[in-house]
């Protein structure tokens, strides 16, 4: 267990390593902020003061081992458009995009698991068909008209949910959370719907492929004959054999769902960290993208270690070993 | 029945009505975010309409931006370097302190010294040579040369609390004042610093998601009508509209053109608009070899004024306006809105296509030449749509046009860097007069003058240079409006950049409410009223 820590660690930080590398060259290739962050009225005196002041007149690899040396002490720098830490820009959002993904996960785990056994059961009844033709306009509908869909019909037209922001909020250690007061919580659904809506389908589709599978096993046979009835079948047996691909696309998925929910954010002008990132690269502000990667990065790692012991968890047959890994 | 049925809904609704507008809560949304609370941070158009509620600045702009009184109730010039400002008497800082001459030395101080500043306001206080503190409410200023723009300026930066900060002591010393350590941009995001003479105080800032006023119920001017008003960013242009519909917020600026019709037709809300101070334009490069133009033997053909009168005489600016524009724009023959300082009333463009051809073929190009327009795509109002119209009516004169359009971020580098012979920007004059577009577009380039710093085509004519240096040391307005006007009629003989329409900005709110459209696009609450 200790190797396979060791080792994630040191595969993170080669990654980690590159990423940089290439987001550092890459935005600078793109162009200098000062030209989008700079009024027009400035005139060239005060446009080479103002790129000294953020240390871009410095060629790129001087610029880039200051960083280097600054991150390895754990400071990313200063965000070239709001003059504050970048780490703290990123950190302070965090929390928002963190509980919107968790709702999204957990609408997609109690809608998708359900109708997905149900499906994989009755494949040929109606309600199996419908349940997979709908998990195909899940799979297909972009994301930003159906948050706009819904908006026009939950909002504008019925007026039932608020159409976008994050309402009132907790502060629970310092950090303000919607989910603790209803009006928070009536922010979130809408978003979190059309988050869940993608994972939905596609925890339908894997769930009704591994209860089709499972189904017919011997050992499901086999309880059946022994007489027990059909919910304990299904929410034992059935359940916890399909739930090991589900845990692990779920996930990968909930990791991407943190990183780069970026269009419902903007959409429900949701306050988290994907429009930031949209922002900051629109603004070519380097600290701020560098510093959300970095982020990323490790929440990857943290999420795919905690998928593998849950692996382990689900099925006794895997160990996690140093050599596997 | 039924009509006591109806005095009663009626009654109802007009109590529901009154109870709303006691609440006296407005909620704003907005197309752009303010990158922080510092008032002196950064020279952005979001953080200056913030900082307009909770700071003020010595001299104001009404909507139309002409000059009005703030912090100063008069001014006037002793000599043309010479300027006395008498300051307004009883004015209290939202800490409740005294505003007096020293806060305004001390932002002077202040502003160059913001650490990590991306946009500083230095560009309007450099000007000033000397300050003079004659009493606690008068203020001498000198300048080193004739500054007719100095209380344009003065209402670019606001004046923030000398004793809260700690500045007390402070003097003016043009070379650098001294001071221990200068305010912090965090201090003013977390609220600390945040302490102006505004109509509004900070009650609550979370970066990303609003911004909350409350009402300075010691503010010495009309004290605005709302309690508590909310900035809530919402950059995405349906979105933003949808809130508005859904009743989330209760006023939205930028809405986009494409439901503007609509938004017109809803009888729950009213939309409101004014002509900006941005005008549209095609910028030629006229250098001796250009990058994006070729089929001329490698010769610039924009150099040749017949050619630039082609390219202006080809272009169908009302079609523009009118397709492309919605109408929400005015076909544009200078830099500047007519009717705004400076300009001339008597410059025309026309459309001619048959006339453009003709003199391509005088100019030598009877077969026109194959050329590229670069745009970007996220900017201005339906920008790349634009170059794309341009490039079509350039086609029929014969000149094979293509569009290379570009984000932001992207196109500005590129253009900074001489990419394109033919470019479409933006301007928006911040000082609502004409030598703002005039001394950056199209002065020739001079470093020490601080002319031409947007000038990336290389077009130079002396005689606009010294119009316009005149009209910069020319105190009398009068006089001074003369100079721009000519100035103006010079660029346009020579034909060296293309205006194209002067964009017009929107606003849309519930039904009830009513806003005075401002030409600087400022969205401020406390001009915000609802119907009585």
């Amino acid at each position: 267990m200790l190797v396979f820590l060791i080792r994630r660690i040191a595969q993170s930080a080669i990654v980690v390593a590159i990423m940089s590398v290439l987001v550092f060259t890459g935005i600078f290739a793109i162009g200098n902020p000062i030209d989008v962050l700079i009024s027009p009225e400035a005139d060239e005196l005060e446009r080479a003061a103002a790129i000294a002041r953020l240390g871009l007149d410095r060629p790129l690899h001087e610029q880039f081992f200051a960083f280097a040396g600054n991150a390895l002490s754990g400071d990313l720098g200063i965000s070239f458009v709001h003059g504050v830490p970048a780490v703290e820009l990123v950190l302070e959002r965090f929390p928002a995009t963190l509980e919107l993904a968790l709702l999204a996960m957990i609408i997609a785990v109690l809608i998708g698991i359900p109708l997905g056994i149900w499906a994989g059961l009755r494949p040929d009844s109606p309600a199996g068909r419908i349940i997979m033709a709908g998990s195909i306009l899940g799979f297909s509908l972009p994301t930003f008209w159906v948050g706009m869909l819904l908006i026009m019909a939950f909002a504008v037209s019925l007026g039932w949910l608020p159409a976008s922001g994050r309402g009132e909020t907790v502060d629970v250690f310092g950090i303000p959370f919607s989910f603790l007061t209803a009006d928070g919580l009536k922010h979130m659904l809408l978003p979190a719907l059309n988050l869940a809506l993608f994972k939905v389908s596609l925890v339908i589709r894997l769930a009704r492929a591994g209860t089709r599978e499972v189904a017919l096993q011997d050992y499901v046979r086999f309880a059946r004959a022994k007489g027990l009835s059909p919910a304990r079948i299904v929410g034992v047996h059935i359940l916890k054999n399909i739930m090991i691909p589900v845990v692990t696309v779920l996930g990968l998925e909930f990791g991407s769902v943190i990183a780069f929910s970026v269009v419902t954010e903007s959409v429900f002008a949701w306050p988290g960290m994907g429009k930031l990132l949209i922002d900051s690269i629109l603004l070519l502000d380097r600290p701020v993208v560098v510093a959300y990667l970095l982020v990323t990065v490790l929440l990857f790692i943290v999420i795919n270690l905690v998928v593998d012991v849950l692996y382990s968890l689900l099925d006794p047959r895997i160990r996690l070993g140093g050599a596997k890994a | 029945m039924k009509h006591q049925t109806t005095v009663l809904a009626g009654a109802l609704a007009t109590m529901l009505l009154a109870s709303h507008a006691s609440a006296a809560e407005l909620r704003i949304g907005t197309a752009a975010e303010p990158s922080s609370l510092d008032p002196h941070y950064h020279n952005l158009t979001p953080n200056n309409t913030l900082r307009r509620h909770i700071f003020e600045s010595l001299v104001d702009q009404d909507a139309k931006q002409r000059l009005i009184p703030a912090l100063a109730e008069s001014w006037r010039t002793l000599d043309d370097k010479t300027w006395e400002f008498k300051l307004r008497k009883g004015v209290k800082f939202h800490d409740g302190s005294e505003f007096t001459a020293q806060d305004f030395v001390y932002t002077l101080c202040r502003i160059p010294n913001v650490a990590n500043s991306p946009s500083s306001f230095t560009l309007y206080t450099k000007g000033i040579d000397s300050i003079e503190v004659t009493d606690p409410h008068t203020i001498i200023v000198k300048t080193a040369a004739p500054y007719p723009l100095l209380p344009v300026e003065m209402t670019t930066f606001g004046i923030i609390s000398a004793k809260a900060a700690g500045g007390e002591g402070v003097t003016f010393d043009k070379a650098g004042c001294k001071a221990d350590s200068w305010p912090s941009t965090q201090a003013f995001n977390d609220g600390t610093l945040a302490i102006g003479t505004g109509p509004f105080k900070l009650a609550e800032y979370r970066k990303g998601e609003r911004v909350v006023l409350e009402r300075n119920p010691d503010y010495w001017g009309e004290k605005p009508e709302w309690d508590k008003v909310t900035f809530r960013p919402i950059t995405s242009d349906g979105p933003r509209v949808a809130a508005l519909l859904a009743g989330d917020v209760d006023m939205v600026d930028e809405p986009p053109l494409q439901d503007l019709e609509r938004l017109r037709k809803d009888p729950k809300v009213s939309v409101v608009e004014t002509m900006s101070n941005r005008v549209v334009y095609l910028a030629l490069d006229q250098a001796e070899k250009t990058p994006t133009i070729s089929g001329t033997d490698g010769k610039n053909p924009l150099r040749d004024i017949r050619v630039r009168q082609a390219l202006s005489l080809a272009i169908d600016r009302g079609a523009i306006v009118k397709r492309i524009m919605n109408n929400t724009a005015e076909p544009a023959a200078q830099l500047l809105a007519p009717g705004l300082f400076g300009t001339n009333p008597d410059l025309k463009v026309a459309y001619d296509p048959n006339k453009a051809k003709q003199l391509l073929a005088e100019a030598g190009y009877p077969n026109g030449f194959e050329l590229t327009i670069g745009t970007p795509n996220d900017r201005y109002i339906n920008d790349e749509k634009i170059a794309q119209a341009v490039a079509q009516m350039y086609s029929r004169i014969g000149i094979k046009t293509q569009v290379d359009a570009a984000t932001v971020n992207v196109f500005f580098s590129r253009r900074n860097k001489g990419e394109f012979s033919v470019f479409l920007a933006g301007w928006s004059a911040a000082t609502g007069e004409a030598s703002s577009p005039l001394k950056s577009l199209v002065a020739t380039r001079i470093k020490e003058k601080g002319f031409g710093p947007t000038n990336y085509t290389g077009y130079s004519n002396p005689k606009l240079d010294d119009l316009l240096t005149q009209a910069l040391a020319t105190v009398d307005d009068a006089a001074r409006e003369k100079l721009l006007a000519e100035a103006m009629k010079v660029v346009s003989d020579d034909v060296a950049i293309l205006p194209l329409h002067y964009e017009v900005t929107s606003w849309a709110m519930r039904k009830g409410l009513s806003y005075a459209p401002r030409a600087d696009q400022y969205t401020l609450a406390a001009s915000v009223r609802s119907a009585k």
